[in-house]
């Protein structure tokens, strides 16, 4: 008979101040099988840790059940007791009192007290039917995939090519920069985006460590932690580029122009372009919506004028495969889509209504107007400036509940920039709340009102154009008074959102999103960077909202994460898989047909076909267990048999 | 006023008032807050603190012309103009004057009106409202002009079935929802 | 098409010739309007404003009426509109009210009828079936097209977009009438304001005034009885009042589709405006 040790756990008082976890203890030392039981206010601080350690060895323990918070957070250290006790880690069981008990039902502590008996009852059940199980070890493949070249994802490749590691950069644009080449100067120091941005650009294409795609999409991950075999999909540029020069005649000839995606309509393109003269790869591409030869078949001006006959009509998308080790995901964000929700702001139909990003161009020096802050409707200068926070954010009905972080700085920099280019202007802020948390930002801030510009304190309720000006009407509710501003130009502050794709990103790498739809992170303090899959880590805005010294920051610590993966030679692999019972398996094969994770393959021996689980894929999800009708399937550590011993102590 | 009238008015109109995160974007968007002693979101910030009688005796709640468009763009889902017909409630309740003039006058000399005929005697409406409002003079020429046009009937066309209409009216409880 | 009609008790009085003007219209637009027997005021604002219950039960009588016909409900007024609107989703939303309302009236609601505007009845006959109706073109006339708050608030109840609605654009676009872009389409004219808080009205009917004159409208459009009191029984108090001189005649959306439909201008009330329409029909020569 196993010698059962139980170990309740306060978590201070959010177990303890619910839960008695003395009476916990001694009820559960009657258990069978249970040969001591205490409780301690932090069992998994140092004391407690030795406390289970001494316990093992003075009562002969050779199973633990430790009832404190989610495995998730402690099962780890609580494991590395064992081992350090002697045991093996593995004839550990955890039961969730905190989250599962006295966190969701601190009001009715007489009923939490029996749940959280039950829960322990369980976990013996359980424990008393563990067995001693044995990680087994894979080779790592020495090379790092980064999703995204925005500053998070260049910073991140970077940083690991840095550390001699080999990288393979993915990005969907046809150049490198992201968001942050788009801008003009950064908050609070102004300094220039494109000055501090573009260097590292070029660092990235020309580090022998990394092989760069742009204008590619990661299409199929396989595989898992340490191994991932990954499908790239290279969209056809119509230029090859290993002829191309990056001359530029081809789209100084082209006859076609489109609205400049990137400038937000403010200014036209050819339809072959370089995105931006700092472009990495310097190479033009086609956009084949809009090029004649592609959708009319007549022109073909590029391909006459092109000296180095680098242009190829007949390019297709390619596919090309890569194996790595660990993967950094860095999408990035999106600007939230004001012109579907706020009617009450025109849907997007003033013209002189724009996003922050806009200003952005419209204030860069290398942006379509050469920096000259000017009307998208008239070219003219405008006179009265205003600026409304918390569009899309903070706006349960209209937009997103959560804060974006970033808007109050850009648009004091913004309104910092009227004042600097215009100062006769008069500029107004709209906001709720000022958020200035980084390091110089309150300082900048207080230094922009110096400089004149106004805060009301209100949100704006409507924007409507009269005659060419454009009517704002907000509050001062500091003053407690409606306000009313004829403006020239209003800047709306709009919200961060997921990138576009970032949903279907998720499912295709097997990470989870949160409510908002960014990626999800292992633990919001401890495990930042880190998500619930091994060996696939987060760096900047598709974690959250973030402005560009945190992006960087959490660019730089996944790259940490990822090296430290990566410089080992071999990994331990979760002996928690699955395992046919080669007696009842039929071959039918359902296994094979659910596994999310092609780890099952089939084998015959002896004319009989049966599945086999091929454990350096297997993730231990269960699914094949499930589906198997005459229960050959087993998942270690959650064995038919353990599972139902926990159901009838439940139901007791 | 206690504590009670805070979660009093929050369960009759069924709304999350300490959601309320004084944007303002009620009042920024208000028609009438120019005429309002508390403003909109003031109403709101009131109400969040339970300061009742100030609210009760505010001339706002009879200002509001139920536009809706408080309702129509809160951000964080507040239904500001239920909320005000709530306190209107509570209003000629603990200040049975309010009715002797003004907006509640009109509602009560509207309703008494409905509550006799099954529908609105505009004629006779306008002349009680008038009279008790001693404001007799009051709209003459545009009376005038609107008998000649036939726009107002010189006598009520009630509905036959005002048996029904009585039972609406009797099984109306002296309480908001 | 066959729909309940129920006028309310602005049609009957102050405006007469919105009632006019939309029976005329559906008769030459095929559609047939019956008349809900019996049919009850609203409670309107004075309802809502005084007892939750009232503003659902007196509706309610009207929609267990319109049940009984079997027929989908046409309400021209905006201020109906909405109430019955705002009664059917209290219904659906709240079973324990419903079942107080039942009792009260003694009948049941099985929540089938549809309430319609006349910008949804209109819009629904299409572009097509309006524009074969148009034998006056109103080409040279601006109009500003005016919907209020009842019709596209709050967004529960709206017949449109609350923010930016376009329906009688839509409807009007048949008619060659150039329709202006501006920025008081879905302010508030105050309402029964005029009653109880005169100056507060009459400030709110001044702003929408100046909105649509700053656009150089010729005339505005309504669908709404109590806008158009407002909007042009106190124009003359508004300029008196203000020192303006506002002269907007103010149409019911009715009665510009009935005048481009070559419907005669006495049939569809416009001798009973205060500001006088003359000048504005002039202009296309009606």
């Amino acid at each position: 008979m196993p010698r059962v040790g139980v170990f309740v756990c306060w978590c201070g008082s959010n177990i303890g101040g619910v839960l008695d976890c003395p009476a916990l203890a001694r009820a559960a030392a009657t258990f069978p099988g249970v040969v001591y039981a205490t409780d301690y206010q932090y069992m998994c601080s140092d004391p407690g840790q030795k406390l289970i350690a001494e316990a093992i060895k003075e009562h002969r323990l050779d199973r633990v059940v430790v009832a404190a918070c989610s495995p998730r957070l402690h099962e780890d250290t609580f494991r590395e007791v064992l081992a350090r006790a002697g045991l093996n880690p593995y004839l550990l069981e955890m039961t969730n009192l905190r989250e599962h008990c006295s966190w969701v039902h601190a009001g009715e502590k007489e009923l939490a007290q029996a749940k959280a008996l039950s829960l322990i009852r369980r976990a013996v059940a359980k424990a008393l039917r563990l067995t001693p199980l044995h990680p087994g070890r894979v080779k790592i493949t020495r090379r790092c995939l980064v999703i995204g070249g925005g500053i998070a994802g260049i910073q991140a490749a970077l940083d690991v090519a840095d550390a001699g590691i080999e990288v393979v950069l993915v990005e969907r644009e046809p150049s490198l920069g992201g968001k942050m080449v788009l801008l003009d100067k950064t908050f609070p120091t102004l300094d220039c985006s494109a000055c501090i941005s573009t260097p590292k650009m070029a660092a990235v294409a020309k580090h022998p460590l990394i092989r760069l795609y742009t204008y590619a999409e990661v299409e199929k991950v396989e595989g898992s932690l340490g191994n991932y075999r990954v499908t790239i999909r290279q969209k056809a540029r119509y230029v090859d580029h290993t002829k191309c020069t990056g001359c530029g005649t081809c789209w100084e000839k082209c006859p076609v122009k489109v609205p400049d995606e990137l400038n937000f309509r403010l200014s036209t393109r050819p339809a072959i372009y370089l995105p931006f003269p700092q472009a990495v790869p310097s190479k033009p591409v086609i956009d084949a919506r809009h090029c004649r030869q592609l959708t009319k078949g007549k022109c073909g001006v590029c391909q006459k004028v092109c000296p180095a006959g680098a242009i190829d009509y007949t390019q297709q998308d390619s596919l090309h495969e890569e194996e790595v080790g660990a993967i950094i995901v860095a999408t990035g964000f999106d600007l939230f889509p004001w012109e579907k929700a706020y009617g009450e702001y025109g849907y997007g139909r003033y013209p002189d209504v724009i996003t922050g990003l806009a200003f952005e161009r419209l204030v860069n020096a290398s942006g379509p107007t050469g920096g000259r802050i000017v009307r998208p409707s008239d070219g003219r200068e405008p006179r009265t400036v205003v600026f409304v926070h918390c569009v899309g954010s903070r706006d349960e009905l209209k937009g997103r509940e959560y804060c974006s972080r970033i808007c109050c700085m850009y648009t004091a920099k913004h309104a910092h920039q009227v004042k600097e280019r215009l100062p006769e202007a008069k500029v107004y802020v709209f906001y709720i709340d000022i958020r200035t948390f980084g390091k110089g930002y309150e300082e900048f801030y207080r230094r922009v009102q110096d400089e004149g510009v106004i805060y009301l304190r209100g949100r704006v309720s409507k924007i409507y154009q009269e005659g060419d000006k454009l009517i704002v009407k907000g509050a001062d509710t500091l003053l407690g008074e409606p306000v009313t501003i004829a403006a020239d130009l209003v800047v709306l502050a709009t919200g961060v959102v997921p990138a576009r794709g970032a949903e279907e990103l998720a499912r295709t790498l097997g990470i989870s999103t949160d409510k908002d739809g960014f990626f999800q992170e292992a633990h919001p303090k401890l495990r930042p960077v880190e998500t619930h899959t091994a060996g696939i880590f987060l760096a900047g805005a598709c974690q959250g909202p973030k402005d560009i010294p945190d992006t960087v920051s959490q660019a730089s610590a996944a790259a940490a994460k990822a090296v430290g993966l990566l410089l080992r030679e071999e990994i331990e692999v979760s002996p928690l898989v699955a395992w046919v019972n080669q007696a009842l398996c039929t071959g039918c094969l359902h296994c094979q047909v659910v596994c999310p994770y092609q780890a099952i393959e089939v084998v015959t021996e002896g004319g009989r076909r049966r599945a086999r689980v091929k454990e350096e894929l297997c993730q231990g999800c269960g699914s094949c267990t499930v589906a198997c009708r005459p229960g050959a399937m087993e998942l270690k550590g959650f064995s038919n048999e353990q599972i139902l011993a926990e159901v009838e102590a439940l139901c007791r | 006023m206690n504590e009670n009238f805070w979660s009093e008015v929050n369960r009759a109109a069924g709304q999350k008032i300490t959601h309320c995160y004084q944007c303002g974007k009620c009042t920024a968007g208000c028609p009438v807050a120019f005429a309002m002693d508390y403003k909109p979101h003031q109403i709101l910030r009131l109400l969040q603190l339970g300061r009742g009688e100030e609210l009760l005796s505010s001339r706002a709640l009879w200002v509001c012309s139920s536009c809706q468009t408080c309702t129509t763009r809160c951000p964080c889902h507040i239904d500001l103009a239920r909320l005000i017909d709530t306190l209107r409630f509570f209003s000629r309740q603990a200040f049975p004057q309010v009715t002797r003039h003004g907006m509640p006058l009109f509602n009560e000399v509207f309703l008494r009106s409905v509550k006799r005929y099954g529908r609105v005697y505009e004629l006779g409406l306008t002349l009680q409202f008038n009279l008790k409002e001693r404001k007799v003079w009051r709209d003459l020429d545009l009376g005038h002009f609107m008998l000649s046009r036939r726009k107002l009937r010189l006598l009520p066309e009630p509905v036959e079935n005002r048996k029904e209409v009585a039972q609406i009216f009797s099984a109306e409880k002296e309480e908001p929802r | 098409m066959k729909l309940a009609y129920y006028p309310g008790c602005s049609l009957k009085g102050t405006a007469r010739e919105y009632d006019l003007s939309t029976r005329l219209v559906a008769r030459h637009l095929g559609l047939e309007l019956v008349e809900i027997p019996d049919w009850n005021c609203c409670g309107a604002t004075a309802a809502h404003s005084t007892s939750h219950f009232l503003a659902v039960a007196l509706p309610a009588r009207v929609l267990a009426l319109a049940e009984d016909m079997g027929l989908d409900i046409l309400s021209p007024c905006a201020a109906c509109y909405q109430r019955l609107r705002a009664a059917q989703e209290e219904l659906k939303r709240d079973p324990e009210l419903k079942r107080q309302v039942e009792g009260a009236l003694g009948r049941t609601f099985e929540g089938r009828v549809r309430v319609f505007s006349l910008l949804e009845a209109l819009a629904q006959l299409g572009e097509e079936a309006l524009a074969a109706q148009v034998v006056r073109p109103l080409k040279g006339m601006q109009v500003a097209c005016y919907y209020g708050c009842l019709l596209v608030r709050p967004p529960l109840t709206s017949c449109d977009d609350p923010e930016q609605p376009q329906l009688m654009e839509k409807i009007l676009a048949p008619t060659k009438v150039d329709t202006l872009d501006w920025g008081g389409k879905n302010e508030c004219c105050g309402a029964s304001l005029i009653f109880g808080a005169r100056e507060v009205a009459l400030n709110l009917i001044k702003n929408i005034l100046h909105a649509a004159a700053q656009v150089r409208a010729h005339a505005l459009v309504t669908a709404c009885p109590l806008c158009h009191a407002n909007l042009d029984l106190r124009q003359k108090e508004v300029n008196r009042f203000f020192g303006t001189n506002f002269a907007i005649p103010v149409f019911y959306l009715s009665q510009l589709l009935g005048i481009a439909m070559g419907l005669n201008p006495r049939d569809l009330g416009l001798g009973s405006h205060f500001v006088d329409p003359q000048r504005a029909l002039r202009m296309v020569g009606s």
